[in-house]
Order: C-alpha cells, then structure tokens, then sequence
C-alpha cells in the first residue's frame, strides 16, 4: 500500500515538473511552429545555474528561492538572445530554425561540461521543506509536496495569463493563425521573443526546482528533451491543458514503469505517444491544424 | 575543353586516388581514417536520400545505424559465423526501418523531425537499460573481422579495400536510383505532394520506400562500423551521433551526390584532428552546425560549384566577346 502511494506521489511531483517544462515548449511550439531543441538544455542551465547561486558565486549566496528565480531570469534572458540574434535570421525557415536549436543544445551541453565539470551536483532542499508529513502510518516528502503546489500554481498563473489577458489573447491569436493575427496588427514576431523567453524561464525553473529529486549532471538535458517531445505529442500542440494532462500521464508511466519494468522503462514511456501518433495525430487536445 | 569533361577528368583522377590510396598514405592511421570517411559516407549518402531528395529530415538515423550494429555484436556473441550476423544485422535493420517509417510517416516536416527523434531516443534508451540484450553501458564487445574470399580484413588496408568496394556500388546505385524514374518521383513528392497525388502517385508509398533504401544503406553502414571499431555502445545511438550524420549531409550540400560525401569527409577529419587537440568537439559540433544553417544554408558543395561555375562562365564569356564578338552565353 505505502509503496504504491509513495509512487502516486512521485508521479504527480515529476508530472508537475514535466509540465513545467513542457508548457513552454508547447507554447513555443504552438507559436513559432518549430520543436525547441534546446529545451532540454535550458533546463539543465537554469538547473545548474541555480545550483552554482546555491552554493555561492564570487561571494554571492542567495537563498534556494532567490536562486531558482535569478536563474529563471539569466536563462529567460538567454532564451530571448537565441531568438533575436539566431533564429530571426531565418524567419519562415523552419528546418533552419530547428537545426539552429539543435546546434545550439550541443554547445550548451559542452559549456556547462566544461564549466561545471562531470560530477553531479546535489542541490540541498530549501530550509523548511527538508523533512516528511504523516498522514496515518504514510510519510510523505515535503519538498515533493511543495513542487506539486509549485506547479498547480504556475499552471494557474499560465492559463490566467493566456485567459485573461491582453498579451495571452494576442499569443492565442498567434497560435491560432498568424498571419491573420498580423493583419488586425499584432506583432507577432515581438510575441515570438516574449514566448521564446517565458517558456526558457518556465524550463529553467523547472530545473532548479527538480534539482533536489533529480540533482544537476552531464546528459540531464538529453534525459528531459525526448520527455518534453512526448508530452507534447501526446497532449497536442499549442494547447496547456495538453501538456497539463499530457505531464500528469508521463509522470505516471515514467515512474510506475521504472518501479516495475526497469529495464524497458524508456520503451513503455513512448507507447502511449506511438498510440496517439496512429489513433489521433494532432494530439488528445490538439487542434488539427490545416 | 568542356565542362563534361573535366567532370570525367576529376571522376576519375578520384577513383584512381581512392584505389591507390593504401600506397601513398603512409601510416595505419590514416588509412584508418579513410576508411571511416568511406562508411560514413554510405551512412550519409543513405540519409541524405531522406533529407535531400524526400525532404524528410530524420534525427533517429544514428538509432537505425545502431540497431545494424548492435545485431551484429549479438549475433557474433550467441556463437554464430560472420554470415549469419550480417545478414541478420540488414534483415532486421530493415524491419526496424520499416516500423520507424510506418510511424514517422504519419507526419511530414517539423512533426517527422519529431517522431524520427523520439523514435531514435527509444533505441538509445534500450540500448541504455536492456543490459541483459545490450551490455548496457559496458557495450558489446567483437573478436576478429570476417575474412570474405580468403581475404583477411584484420589489416587496415585490406579493410579499407572491403570497405572501398561497398562504397563504389553505393554510390553507382545511389546516382543510378536518383536519375531513375522512381528518383524523379520521389523528388516530386519533395517539391509538390499534392500534385503527385492528383497524378495517380501513391505519396505515402514513394515515401516509404525512399525510406527503406534508407534504412539498407544506414545498416551497411552500421556494419562496417561495428566490424571497424570491434566494440558497440549506447553513445553510437545517441541523438549527438544523428546529429553528426546529417551535419554531414548538411554541410556538404543536400540533394548531391558529392555533398553528403564531402561532408563525412569533412566531420571525420575535423573530429579525428581536432579531438587531438582539444576536448570540445561537441561545442565545435553544434558551432559548425550553427554557421552553416546561418551563413551557408546550401552546403559546401553546391555553394563552392556556384562559384566555380560563376567563375567558368565569366570566363568564357571574356573569349566569346574575343572571338565572335557579341555571342553571350546562356545562363
């Protein structure tokens, strides 16, 4: 009973993450229509930027909070860079722009090597959240309690923001049909950066805050990027629910599937993917797209 | 003299150089170098079928390239002869394409990209995990090459010959599949899909078969690499080695029959030399990548030909006003 609570428990804290992540890649995605190959990377940066904040730099220590949003900006701040100084060079070009991304990711993947070296680096859980809470005979981690709070908020500070407001609306017109959100005079290219740099930061933060349960090391982003992929082929495009529903499902499998078929956890992970690519192409809440 | 004809002319000053190359290379080294360019090659002409002439970017090839390997490390390791594990390596190299193309097919462009690099993780990730089928992290490890024909391919020159020979009948069979009908539909289903369609061409099917010739290509390739380095490991199926096959294609120009070639050729050298240099060679990896799409988006052998071209024309131009006067030639 414990053991399967536990993992419950565990799915949900790595489904909020996955969401995290991939809300980010799923707007961008839906947006600028290109796969962010980087995602991945951007999350092991803002993962080990966070961790080097932590630990202090050059005599700068700051808190597990200010760190995890220091690093959200620098990493969304870079993320706003690669879009104006790379891929507005190649507008329309989509393979350009993907294998820019991909470029990228390699060179990324090779400074934080180089920087951070091979060995990983645990990242200490934040003051107060370190113990356990017992409901009856169960004991749960507080931390992984914390991050499931952490991502219900973010999910519903997303969909206020693209519910709710002027800029979400304009990014939904974006999605829906860009071209026609030009003509009524939306600046879509401008939303291209604004998004490119909110779904950094969202990744970024992702990895500082999983960096207690998963800890930062060399190849993290090459874990987290095919994760990222199949949430959004299994949630569909563009859309948050999706990738809201499509996380809480990786989640699940991810972690049941290693509890109880470690060897082939990674193939059971891509089934329900390879499932939707055959039933329903566009995604569970993806719209087709014409 | 014509452009035709310097064209024959540098075929086969390029085929006499390759023939001989053994004997004017000095050092095993090199030689082995070579040979790598010349499975690599295989390797890109065979994604570059894919990405240049079907306009499918895959990023799983190195997966596919891997399962070829991987097979004939098994193979060999369960206790059977060299024949069964080739043939067993191309047979389910084959079946493997066949399910990665029924699936990736499901989409084209940016959603292919996708599927083909999901797809490729999953190999990785057994490869990885399934340490009872694969070794794990450890890899497979081989003991001796084949000796076809009574010719031991243990020596580095000999297996350069072997690996020469495979290279030649690709590249006939590439240039004899791209200029056949069946090239020209495929470079068809590129260019206008729908069109094909409304003239009775099965798109899907073209696809799918271009993806196949693929996928042989990618497994000959994948063999001669399991026999060159003797050992296999999860890295040789890693998205970073997918990356490196179509950086290849890329770089040397897709659409070409020389572009992929000079592209391995170009990777190996920079990855053979430069790793002796210095310990970032995914750094200069992605860099490259970077400044190719930006600067030189054609590749480096279409773009040099344009030059070159370029330069022959304003040549002949300058003789034509001496000798005839006004006569321009055609651009």
């Amino acid at each position: 009973m414990t053991f399967w609570v536990v993992l419950t428990v565990n799915s949900v804290t790595f489904g909020g993450l996955l969401f995290l992540l991939s809300a980010g890649f799923s707007l961008i995605f839906g947006l600028m229509r290109i796969p962010n190959l980087t995602h991945g990377s951007l999350f092991m940066l803002g993962a080990y930027v966070g961790a080097t904040f932590l630990v202090g730099l050059i005599s700068i220590k700051f808190n597990f909070w200010v760190a995890a949003i220091v690093a959200t900006l620098v990493v969304a701040a870079f993320g706003a860079l690669i879009e104006r100084l790379l891929l507005r060079r190649l507008p329309g070009d989509q393979l350009a722009q993907v294998l820019v991304t991909l470029g990228i990711s390699f060179m990324v993947a090779d400074f934080c090597l180089m920087a951070w070296g091979g060995d990983p680096i645990n990242v200490t859980t934040p003051d107060g959240l370190g113990g356990f809470m017992r409901f009856g005979t169960l004991t749960f981690s507080l931390y992984r309690l914390a991050v499931i709070a952490i991502a219900a908020v973010v999910a519903i500070g997303l969909w206020m923001l693209l519910d709710r407001t002027r800029l979400g609306a304009m990014i939904r017109a974006g999605v829906d049909d860009p071209d026609m959100a030009r003509v009524v005079g939306i600046r879509v290219s401008q939303l291209f950066t604004i998004v490119f740099a909110l779904g950094a930061g969202l990744a970024a933060f992702a990895g500082i805050v999983g960096g207690p349960i998963l800890s930062v090391y060399p190849g993290l982003d090459q874990d987290m990027l095919p994760l990222a992929l199949v949430v959004v082929i299994l949630g569909g495009t563009g859309s948050l629910l999706g990738s809201f529903v499509g996380s809480i499902i990786v989640g699940f499998i991810y972690n049941f599937g290693q509890a109880l078929l470690p060897e082939l956890a990674y193939f059971v992970l891509f089934l329900p993917m390879l499932l939707v690519l055959i039933f329903r192409p566009q995604g569970l809440f993806g719209r087709q797209v014409p | 003299m014509n452009a035709a004809l310097v064209r024959s002319l540098a075929l086969v000053a390029a085929f006499v150089a390759l023939v001989t190359l053994p004997y004017w290379v000095t050092g095993t080294y090199y030689i082995n170098v070579s040979s790598q360019i010349l499975f690599y090659a295989i390797f890109a002409l065979g994604l570059n079928i894919l990405v240049g002439y079907a306009g499918l970017v895959s990023l799983g090839h190195a997966g596919l390239f891997g399962i070829a390997s991987y097979v004939v490390g098994y193979v060999l390791a369960e206790g059977f002869g060299h024949a069964p594990a080739i043939l067993a390596a191309l047979v389910i190299g084959l079946l493997s394409t066949a399910v990665f193309a029924a699936l990736s097919l499901r989409a084209t462009g940016i959603g292919f990209i996708m599927i083909t690099l999901a797809l490729g993780q999953i190999i990785w990730g057994l490869a990885y995990r399934w340490i009872s089928l694969t070794g794990g992290d450890n890899g497979i490890n081989l003991h001796g090459r084949p000796a076809p024909f009574g010719l031991d391919l243990s020596a580095p020159s000999e297996f350069y010959y072997a690996t020469l020979v495979i290279f030649l009948v690709t590249v006939v069979a590439v240039t004899i599949f791209v200029r056949s009908p069946f090239g020209a539909a495929l470079r068809g289903t590129r260019d206008q899909p729908r069109r094909m369609n409304a003239l009775g061409y099965h798109v899907w099917a073209i696809r799918f078969w271009a993806c196949l010739l693929s996928g042989l290509l990618t497994a000959i390739s994948g063999i001669l690499f399991v026999y060159y380095t003797q050992f296999i490991s999860p890295q040789t199926t890693a998205l970073t080695a997918s990356a490196e096959v179509l950086l290849m294609v890329i770089a040397g120009g897709p659409a070409t029959l020389l572009g992929p070639i000079v592209g391995a050729a170009l990777v190996v050298i920079v990855k053979n030399v430069v790793s002796g240099y210095i310990e970032r060679w995914n750094f200069l990896l992605g860099a490259i990548f970077v400044a190719i799409v930006i600067l030189m988006p054609e590749g480096l052998v279409p773009g040099t030909a344009r030059l070159w071209r370029s330069g022959w024309r304003a040549l002949r131009r300058r003789q034509a006003v001496v000798i005839a006067g006004s006569t321009e030639p055609k651009p």
